[in-house]
């Protein structure tokens, strides 16, 4: 136990000598790195606009208040929307991260160059977010929903396949031994001894990610990737706050909603 | 007995138990699984519905498919650009855009801290007050239900174009994420060190530092440096809507068709998205 001695009497310590020195050296560093980022971003600043930023936000709320609520009866498609591109894009993303996973899982991978293979899918998927996954695939096919779609479908991909491979690493091998001693064929060890103990993480894992893409298919719209973002980014370009305030209201009611969905279903699955 | 597929009840009758008449009715009929939904008027409606749905959310998806046979082409384009990045032609955004990310990444996770631990603390049921715990709450809420670009919005109304308009968003958004999940951890703390504190009358910073904090400080430090990933991934996206950072480059090279400029861009972005995932999994797996 690290102790100092004061006199006669030795007073507790937290840390070693050395350690407190490596600690105080990582304060440091850390200390220096943020003087180095607050003068280049204060480098970068037109200070003239910050100082007004009180004025500023004072205007913004007066504009955003009262709410023009009847602009919520042209938000119903764009919610349909939204709805639809977190929904299908994660049914997609299921269907390419399922066999991804199983790939990349060490315990079912047919050849570790499979399971190479399988890694830098999902890396390449994960690394890139869904906002520039939508203005390349914009760019490229269009905009719209269906681009909406692909964009938050490809970020899953490789969210959900790294989770499920996790899934598939973790199953107890014994119920398979037992199929297999019965005599069962490839087929119903995957449908009897694989499935069922992969099943739930499987569920809530998708519950999950579609929550999280709610969230994303908000604002791909931004970008013109279709949902409630499209309003939002024509409204803001229009300087209408008022009707901005009341897509951020359905948007906050959309979020706490699948949330709340999320939380629902994977309660019930545990 | 547990996969008998009898109507729902006849799941647990011990082996020495007479069987219930459903039950008796299946012996020697080949095993079946058990249903996952036990109501079967549920179990026939929930894919009837799921189909329903998709069918009508397909039908509303209208794609100009004109658009994305021409989009085919561009997409080759978008490919060649990737075979040959272009890093030099438009180097000097790339770096300026980098830097300001960078820059961004790191004042906002000092200040995200710095604000979110009071609303941590403020958001434990098992140590604030309800009126505190209530506005934390909110406040988190709000700041988690909102994504970083939508903020970011806000900001550059406030403050104008640039990086602080950026750093300013992403120093909100870690309040939320960090407020939440560090709250939750200084719920589930073991409440015995705080008693004990309490019992020899230590004053409440004591007992906050030395039962609260040693409990949570593990934790801590790992989310906050999964929360300086998640700041440097974000920090490339908010420059779309002017908030400083990489992604205005990004967004430009875009609407401008140079896809070997874009393509260099996001090689430099996901190459710094590795090694930072790789650096805060290795400095997470030694703190917990």
């Amino acid at each position: 136990m690290p102790t100092t001695i004061r006199g006669e009497s030795r007073i507790w310590r937290k840390r070693t000598p050395r350690q407190t020195l490596i600690t105080y050296l990582g304060y440091l560093l850390g200390a220096i790195a943020l003087a180095v980022a607050l003068r280049f971003i204060s480098g970068q600043t037109l200070w003239f606009f910050v100082w007004d930023a009180p004025q500023q936000a004072g205007d913004l709320i007066s504009r955003m208040f009262p709410p023009k609520w009847s602009y919520l009866a042209k938000l119903w498609r764009p919610l349909w929307d939204t709805i639809n591109i977190a929904t299908i894009g994660t049914i997609i993303a299921l269907v390419v991260a399922i066999p991804v996973a199983f790939l990349a899982a060490r315990n079912t991978t047919p050849h570790p160059i499979f399971r190479q293979l399988a890694l830098l899918i999902m890396v390449s998927s994960r690394s890139v977010n869904a906002l520039i996954w939508a203005l390349l695939l914009v760019s490229v096919i269009g905009p719209g929903v269906l681009a909406g779609i692909i964009a938050v479908g490809l970020r899953s991909i490789g969210f959900c396949a790294k989770l499920l491979s996790e899934a598939i690493e973790e199953i107890d091998f014994k119920p398979i031994e037992a199929l297999d001693a019965t005599g069962a064929s490839g087929g119903q060890v995957v449908t009897y001894g694989i499935i069922p103990q992969v099943a739930p993480a499987f569920a809530g894992i998708t519950v999950y990610r579609w929550d999280i893409n709610i969230r994303e298919s908000t604002v791909v719209g931004l970008v013109g990737a279709g949902g409630i973002g499209l309003p939002l980014d024509a409204s803001i370009a229009a300087l209408q706050w008022s009707q901005a305030t009341v897509i951020f209201a359905l948007i906050l009611v959309l979020v706490v909603f699948s949330e709340w969905v999320s939380a629902k279903v994977r309660a019930a699955i545990r | 007995m547990r996969g008998l597929a009898a109507s729902g009840s006849a799941g647990s009758s011990a082996a020495n138990q007479p069987l219930p008449p459903s039950a008796a009715a299946l012996r020697g009929q080949p095993w079946r699984p058990r249903p996952v939904v036990a109501n079967p008027l549920l179990r026939y409606a929930i894919p009837v519905a799921a189909l329903a749905y998709l069918v009508a959310a397909s039908a509303s998806i209208d794609v100009n498919w004109q658009r994305v046979a021409l989009g085919l082409e561009r997409a080759r384009v978008l490919f060649r650009g990737f075979a040959a990045p272009d890093f030099t032609s438009r180097w000097a955004f790339i770096q300026t855009g980098i830097l300001e990310s960078l820059a961004m990444t790191v004042v906002a996770t000092a200040l995200g801290i710095l604000l979110s631990v009071p609303f941590a603390f403020g958001a434990a049921r098992n140590i604030a007050p309800l009126p505190v715990y209530l506005f934390c709450r909110a406040f988190i809420a709000v700041a988690r239900s909102f994504q970083e670009i939508v903020i970011a919005i806000f900001f550059v109304v406030m403050v104008g174009f640039g990086p602080l308009a950026g750093a300013l968003t992403l120093a909100f958004a870690t309040i939320g994420f960090l407020g939440k999940l560090l709250a939750e951890d200084i719920e589930d703390i073991d409440p015995r060190p705080l008693e004990a504190l309490r019992a020899t009358g230590a004053s409440w910073l004591k007992q906050m530092s030395y039962a609260v904090v040693p409990q949570i400080y593990p934790r801590f430090i790992g989310l906050s440096v999964y929360r300086l990933d998640i700041n440097f991934r974000e920090s490339s996206v908010i420059g779309i809507v002017g908030a400083g950072g990489i992604g205005g480059a990004l967004n430009t090279s875009i609407s401008r068709y140079e896809y070997s400029t874009t393509a260099a861009i996001l090689i430099v972005v996901i190459a710094i998205v590795l090694l930072s995932e790789y650096a805060s999994g290795v400095i997470r797996k030694r703190v917990q």
